[in-house]
């Protein structure tokens, strides 16, 4: 045997890597979803009361454990949305290495696991692995603690962010507002970052970012307003239950300015997440890596974890605000309270239920997760006075515009009410033919292509 | 050189000197741009060039004539076609050989080629510049085949060392036009598909029109050649206007700057007069494969030429402008003095004085719209 000879895998080898990464593939979602439809629900308020006086025999309001209860619930409950945003945030990374590969006609990640799908879990466990260097001349506490706001400000924005009936950890009722408020938290991690790099590149693409993000978050509470003054409320399962399942119920297309306000939001929320073509702050081309140029090891797979994360949030926002989150066609509040039963704890089908809800929620949330993805791997960048532009003289008048039609649409609906449903007949009937109009384009431009494979090798 | 700005940058008001490479993505090789920003808009860039110099027209006057052709290869490695056909035609000139027309049809085609392939980089890495990855990949799976033709003909996919002094090194392998048409058919396609898929998109309209303009007046100025000298709407081509090898033969358009996205002579225009002599010169290489003559590959040459003492000039419309060499012979065997002049040098002395105003964005586009290339610039 030489030093050099290679040492190929044993011929079992492959089919038990298959075998296991299409194990993972079933298995993680499977997972990820019975843990939230499981365990969310369970650590409310009044699920909890019933289980301790229930199975524990206690009576919660006088017991003294009822805290420590509570307190584990809470626990529990954060390492539940954790989990789950880096989960979703890794497999979202493997994902979008391969739609970018596939639009890019190349194969992508696909040598860890079946097509490339533990490839998450590879990098991740090499970037933990890797040293995790400080600038001498940065500003080390800052720079270490910076990475932390950012993933707080992500991770803050799970709580109030339902993804099913019950699968909400707080319903709180200034839901919208909160997540608003706690996705600064990102800026001051970037702002962070930015400055105690003591790059001149990191301190860029940080002002850059900080300026982008507190920008749209105008247009982006503005557009918000158009679905919180249809359904009266700011709490985020309020804005749900006030939609409805079927398209014509959902919010996008009961308000001609709704569906407006959808893409107003849709755009701020792509410059909020630094995503193309607003990735201004990390414009590779430009600026290196941004205010993450100085960071490696974990602290740089945070950054990552909170980029990837972003996308569920991207989606889930825009769903629940205008999509008609997890509210299932045909299901109304009766059905819910007649398949909840009168017990303290809900019967089967109620669980069964909030399954097929969060199913309804999560193909909503990754359609518009995968738009996002579509859009970042075909338009190039704009510049930063173009980014302002767009967002003080386009998105903000236009949002306003959308807040005072809605105004003036909900007075028109309550003498008339026939106009909701014609305007949603209308928004309807415009969307059905605008992606009709999508595909024949799409179809028009694959068949011009036609390229023939050309063989030039083996000569 | 830094020393000089630093001075100049006044500490006390909201300037900062930021060094714009060595090592940057966007700077397509080895260079430095001392970058003087007040937040997002320059002062000046101002180009810092010599870190790829490794003395090739030293090298020259050390070995003999046919052995520098192999060097010519490292001035300009995304077209190093043109760097072989400049050095040969100035050395013919010197030794005053005639080249057989089959030699020259099958320079015209592989320069062409070559063309192609430098101005897919060229039109691929200004949209990566640009924040559009994808295009960039479309690019190179074009490039990729133009590759494999060039291997096949020269066996090297780089480097070729093609051309020599009299001729060319190969003839055409069997089944060669074949494929070269096949490539074609494919590529003229592949040229609308970059229209839809970039040139006609609208943030990068906006983002190229009317940024960084040079003037008719400047680019002349300047010494600006090729591409991004009809960018700025100057009609001229050293193929047209002064032919040299098989060029008289072929019928072809010029391609120059019309203002497209908004000014005369922006980015968008030098960017896309160069999707349009990808065009052009598929149609040269179509009329050579059709009308090459049969005849020798290489005219008599000695195997160590001693030319007479004297000197000679070569000027070839190369993928980055004029590429001109300048042979001194003292009638030894080796040259007295080369010389090699470059599009890239000169296109870099621009970019000090179009800088001011621009932002630090546009400074990417403007090195990618005048597709400097570092060795080509530093030789």
């Amino acid at each position: 045997m030489s030093q050099f000879s290679f040492a190929f895998p044993k011929p079992g080898t492959k089919k038990l890597l298959v075998g296991a990464s299409l194990a993972a593939v079933i298995a993680i979602p499977a997972l990820l979803s019975s843990l939230l439809v499981f365990v969310v629900p369970l650590i409310q308020k009044p699920m909890m009361d019933a289980l301790i006086r229930e199975k524990l025999g206690h009576e919660p309001a006088t017991w003294g454990g009822t805290q420590w209860i509570y307190a584990l619930a809470l626990f529990l409950a954060g390492v539940v949305m954790f989990t789950f945003a880096a989960i979703a945030g890794g497999i979202f990374s493997w994902y979008e290495r391969r739609v970018a590969a596939r639009m890019q006609s190349r194969i992508g990640p696909n040598r860890v696991g079946a097509g490339g799908f533990l490839q998450w879990i590879a990098d991740a466990v090499k970037l933990l692995f890797k040293e995790d260097l400080v600038p001498g001349e940065a500003d080390a506490l800052i720079f270490r603690a910076a990475p932390y706001f950012v993933v707080a400000g992500m991770t803050l924005v799970l709580v109030a962010l339902p993804a099913g009936q019950a699968i909400v950890v707080a319903d709180l009722d200034v839901g919208i507002f909160y997540i608003l408020a706690v996705t600064a938290f990102i800026v001051v991690g970037i702002i962070l970052s930015g400055w105690s790099s003591n790059s001149k590149w990191s301190l860029f693409g940080a002002v850059r970012a900080t300026a982008q993000i507190i920008s749209y978050e105008i247009p982006a509470g503005l557009a918000i307003m158009v679905p919180v003054l249809m359904a009266g409320t700011l709490s985020t399962q309020g804005l749900i239950q006030a939609q409805g399942g079927w398209p014509w119920e959902w919010f996008f297309f009961r308000n001609p300015a709704a569906a407006v306000a959808f893409f107003i939001l849709f755009i701020s929320q792509l410059a909020e997440g630094n995503r193309t073509p607003f990735d201004l702050a990390e414009a590779e081309s430009e600026l290196v890596a941004g205010y993450f140029s100085e960071y490696s090891g974990f602290r740089f797979a945070l950054y990552f974890l909170v980029e990837w994360a972003n996308l569920w949030i991207i989606g889930a926002v825009a769903s629940t605000l205008f999509l008609g989150g997890w509210q299932i066609p045909g299901v109304t509040t009766q059905t819910w309270a007649a398949v909840r039963g009168s017990g303290a704890f809900p019967a089967w089908g109620w669980w069964a239920l909030q399954f097929v809800s969060l199913g309804v929620f999560a193909v909503k949330t990754l359609f518009l997760v995968n738009v996002v993805i579509w859009i970042r791997w075909t338009l190039p960048r704009i510049r930063i006075d173009q980014m302002m532009t767009l967002c003080w003289k386009y998105l903000v008048p236009a949002g306003f515009a959308a807040m005072l039609f809605t105004l003036l649409w909900q007075m028109v609906a309550l003498w008339v009410p026939m106009v909701e449903r014609v305007t949603a007949l209308a928004v309807l009937l415009a969307t059905i033919w605008v992606t009709w109009r999508f595909l024949v384009q799409t179809r028009k431009n694959v068949s011009l292509i036609a390229h023939e494979r050309v063989d030039l090798s083996n000569w | 050189m830094s020393k000089l700005v630093l001075r100049r940058v006044d500490r006390n008001n909201e300037e900062m000197l930021i060094n714009f490479g060595p090592q940057h993505p966007s700077t397509h090789g080895v260079l430095n741009f001392l970058v003087e920003t007040d937040g997002e808009v320059m002062r000046k860039a101002i180009p810092d060039i010599g870190y790829l110099h490794r003395s090739l027209e030293k090298i020259g006057e050390m070995v003999g004539y046919p052995g520098y052709m192999p060097y010519t290869d490292r001035i300009d490695y995304l077209a190093a076609m043109f760097a072989n056909e400049g050095y040969a035609v100035a050395v013919e000139k010197l030794l005053k050989i005639v080249v057989p027309p089959r030699a020259q049809y099958l320079r015209a085609i592989s320069c062409e080629l070559n063309r192609i392939a430098s101005h897919l980089v060229s039109v691929g890495t200004m949209a990566t510049d640009i924040g559009a990855v994808t295009p960039l990949v479309y690019a190179l799976r074009e490039r990729e085949l133009i590759n494999d033709l060039l291997e096949a003909l020269c066996g090297a996919r780089l480097t070729y060392n093609y051309h020599r002094i009299g001729g060319v090194a190969f003839d055409m392998p069997a089944g060669w036009q074949e494929k070269v048409i096949a490539y074609l058919d494919r590529f003229d396609s592949s040229v609308q598909e970059w229209d839809r898929l970039i040139s006609t998109n609208e943030i990068y309209r906006k983002r190229l029109g009317g940024v960084a303009v040079i003037t008719r007046e400047q680019a002349i100025d300047y010494g600006l050649s090729g591409p991004n000298l009809r960018g700025s709407g100057v009609d001229w081509d050293l193929r047209r206007d002064a032919p040299y090898g098989a060029y008289p033969d072929f019928k072809f358009d010029v391609p120059v700057g019309r203002g497209w996205a908004g000014t005369v002579g922006d980015c968008y225009d030098r960017y896309y007069v160069r999707v349009l002599e990808m065009a052009q010169s598929s149609r040269i290489v179509r009329q050579a494969l059709e009308k090459m003559p049969e005849g020798e590959l290489t005219a008599k040459v000695s195997r160590k030429p001693k030319p007479e003492a004297g000197e000679a000039q070569s000027r070839i419309e190369s993928a980055r402008g004029e590429m001109a060499y300048y042979v001194v012979s003292d009638g030894t065997e080796r040259p007295y003095r080369l010389r090699a002049r470059t599009g890239s040098y000169m296109a870099m002395g621009i970019i000090e004085d179009i800088s001011p105003g621009l932002m630090v964005a546009d400074l990417v586009a403007l090195i990618a719209s005048l597709d400097v290339v570092a060795p080509e610039t530093d030789r």
